[in-house]
């Protein structure tokens, strides 16, 4: 854990690379997602940026199976979350499969999402007892380190409804790292915290961008999307509309809507 | 409590003589005066006593409550036909208890029985295959048509439907495989568990998709996204967040199957109320026997709303900072207030 892998893969073995190709999505009339590629390198920190209806949330969602797209394919290291290729079609995979390879992408949502019937390591030990990594006093041990790593290791047997905001989310980060992925996503990870809770969440993601593991960051943080970000893809209308370095993006868009988002963000 | 209470506030009545000047002050001479009084006041010299609303309609109402009351509770020791004598000598009567045992059978057979397809029913009618959700509408339908007395019969007198039933050639009536006799496969009790639980099956579907319903999609999101299997995610994260909702409805429930059960007289099952039925029909003493059969479902019933409590508070984990305290732990914290005061 303090071993530092540097990101875009200087050891040849590194996971977590996530190919997008050519992804539609549509509700009924709506589209929500048009012709969407992106090439994610494994260990690098993507932010996704647009304006709400922008189709981030749902591109982020699709990754790891939670939303169902009807046209192109979304690989991570190669392999297909919902299906398997067989020749040239796909399969869809029973569910049980599907839970094995999601298993490798942890989510860490907008309302933190925790289970308010557990307590805070219960939450973080929930899915690898369910899943059976390692016996009961390893899996206690891992989900002590990991709340103490983002900062409540004297919260372990809290309830969710007895900890505050930021340290629900704090909590959540710790649940999602449990299964070690190699790819995290977050979904606004700070929208639904007061201003002054923020910080503590982003240092905790800041905290984890140099941990190898890739990570795909939907936020309206522009100045935190620019500290931590290898990459910035800015969407709108379920496009993407620009995308390349912080400093090339946010600094000096090419495309006028980009400029325009940014000046109605900042 | 209430002494030192009275203390504080006779203590702050003396303390509060000079602002109530004030404010009469205020009203009677202007402005001036008024914004001195807001002076005292923002000072922190001030402290008013607060003359608490009297309610009078609700001492009205009490006073008739317990008028009522007394009258019912005089009448109690007054009036020699309520025969607590005979009432007595019948409480814990062997044919009594044997009913009580019947019934209390009876009602946990069907609420396990009934609770459990009805579960099986709740998830296949939130099923997204249109079949399953068809079907489980379809049962719920038809369970909750068809009044519970008249399905207790139907299943008693199935025997003139199908004299036998089995297993055999489908769609023929040759039962080559295994056969029952009809009328003595499906004896009273069998009626009654049969009629009881299929009944209670339909009605507790509803109230379990309800709790299923309440619960957050963002749990299942979260659930699914960590991998966990389907099964636990149902046991361990939804059912369990369920359960808030579908506790308070699934005892009402259970407690109306208890009392429900008190049907099946109709298919002559000597369970509580036909046991004493039996009794007074012998010996004509039919208040008192009625009293013993009533006083019987108030035990049990009080006796599952104390388990309710428990339950409810047990599933209520993580729903609050903190949780009230229960009726024996305040009792105990007030029993521990007054010694406390009593050694000086």
């Amino acid at each position: 854990m303090t071993t530092t892998i540097p990101p875009q893969g200087t050891a040849p073995a590194a996971t977590g690379r996530v190919d997008i190709r050519g992804v539609h999505k549509s509700y009924g009339e709506h589209e929500v997602l048009h012709d969407v590629s992106l090439t994610i390198e494994p260990g690098s920190v993507v932010a996704l940026l647009g304006p709400s209806g922008s189709g981030k949330s749902t591109l982020l969602r699709a990754v790891n199976h939670l939303e169902t797209i009807q046209r192109g394919e979304i690989t991570i290291d190669g392999e297909f979350i919902g299906y398997e290729q067989r020749g040239d079609k796909l399969y869809e995979l029973r569910e049980k499969h599907v839970l094995e390879r999601r298993t490798r992408v942890g989510m860490v949502f907008q309302n933190f999402n925790l289970f308010p019937h557990l307590t805070a390591i219960q939450n973080v030990s929930e899915a690898p007892v369910a899943l059976r990594r390692g016996t009961k006093a390893q899996i206690q041990e891992r989900a002590r380190e990991l709340l103490a790593r983002v900062g409540l290791a004297d919260r372990a047997n809290h309830y969710p409804r007895q900890l505050s905001g930021g340290q629900q989310q704090r909590v959540a980060i710790a649940r999602a790292l449990a299964l070690d992925p190699d790819v995290l996503l977050f979904d606004e990870p700070t929208s639904a915290l007061d201003p002054e809770l923020v910080g503590e969440v982003l240092d905790v993601i800041r905290g984890l961008a140099s941990s190898g593991t890739t990570l795909i960051i939907v936020t309206h943080e522009i100045g935190f999307a620019a500290e931590v970000a290898d990459h910035v893809v800015f969407l709108d209308h379920g496009r993407i509309v620009e995308q390349g370095s912080p400093a090339q993006v946010l600094r000096s868009p090419e495309q006028a809507r980009t400029q325009e988002f940014l000046d109605w963000v900042i | 409590m209430s002494t030192s209470a009275s203390d504080l506030t006779s203590r702050d009545a003396e303390n509060t003589r000079p602002g109530d000047l004030g404010i009469a002050d205020a009203q009677t001479h202007g402005r001036e005066v008024i914004s001195l009084a807001d002076q005292r006041e923002s000072a922190g010299l001030v402290a008013r006593t607060v003359v608490p609303l009297k309610h009078w309609g609700r001492w009205v109402f009490s006073a008739l409550i317990v008028f009522v009351l007394a009258q019912l509770v005089w009448t109690l020791f007054t009036n020699p036909q309520w025969r607590w004598g005979v009432f007595a000598e019948n409480f814990f009567d062997p044919a009594v208890i044997r009913g009580l045992w019947l019934t209390l059978w009876l009602t946990f057979a069907s609420a396990i029985i009934g609770f459990a397809l009805g579960a099986v029913l709740a998830i296949a009618r939130m099923s997204r295959s249109p079949l399953l959700s068809s079907f489980a509408w379809g049962y719920i339908w038809f369970f909750r048509s068809i009044p519970l007395v008249v399905q207790l019969v139907i299943w008693y007198n199935l025997g003139y439907l199908f004299h036998t039933v089995g297993l055999g050639t489908p769609f023929t009536y040759d039962y080559w495989l295994i056969e029952f006799d009809t009328t003595r496969l499906i004896s009273a009790s069998v009626a009654a568990v049969l009629g009881l639980s299929l009944h209670q099956a339909a009605y507790s579907a509803e109230i379990i998709r309800g709790g299923l319903l309440a619960v957050d999609q963002g749990q299942l999101e979260a659930a699914a996204a960590l991998g966990i299997p389907r099964a636990r995610r149902f046991f361990h994260i939804v059912l369990p967040q369920a359960a808030r909702a579908i506790l308070p409805n699934a005892f009402n429930e259970v407690i109306g199957l208890l009392k429900g059960t008190s049907v099946v007289f109709v298919i002559a099952l000597p369970e509580l109320f036909y046991t004493v039925q039996v009794i007074y029909a012998r010996n004509q003493q039919v208040i008192p026997l009625l009293l013993v059969a009533a006083a019987w479902y108030t035990i049990v019933t009080t006796l599952l709303s104390v388990v309710q409590f428990y339950i409810e508070r047990y599933f209520a984990r993580g729903s609050a900072r903190e949780l009230p305290p229960t009726p024996l732990q305040r009792l105990r914290a007030a029993f521990r207030r007054l010694t406390v005061r009593g050694t000086p």
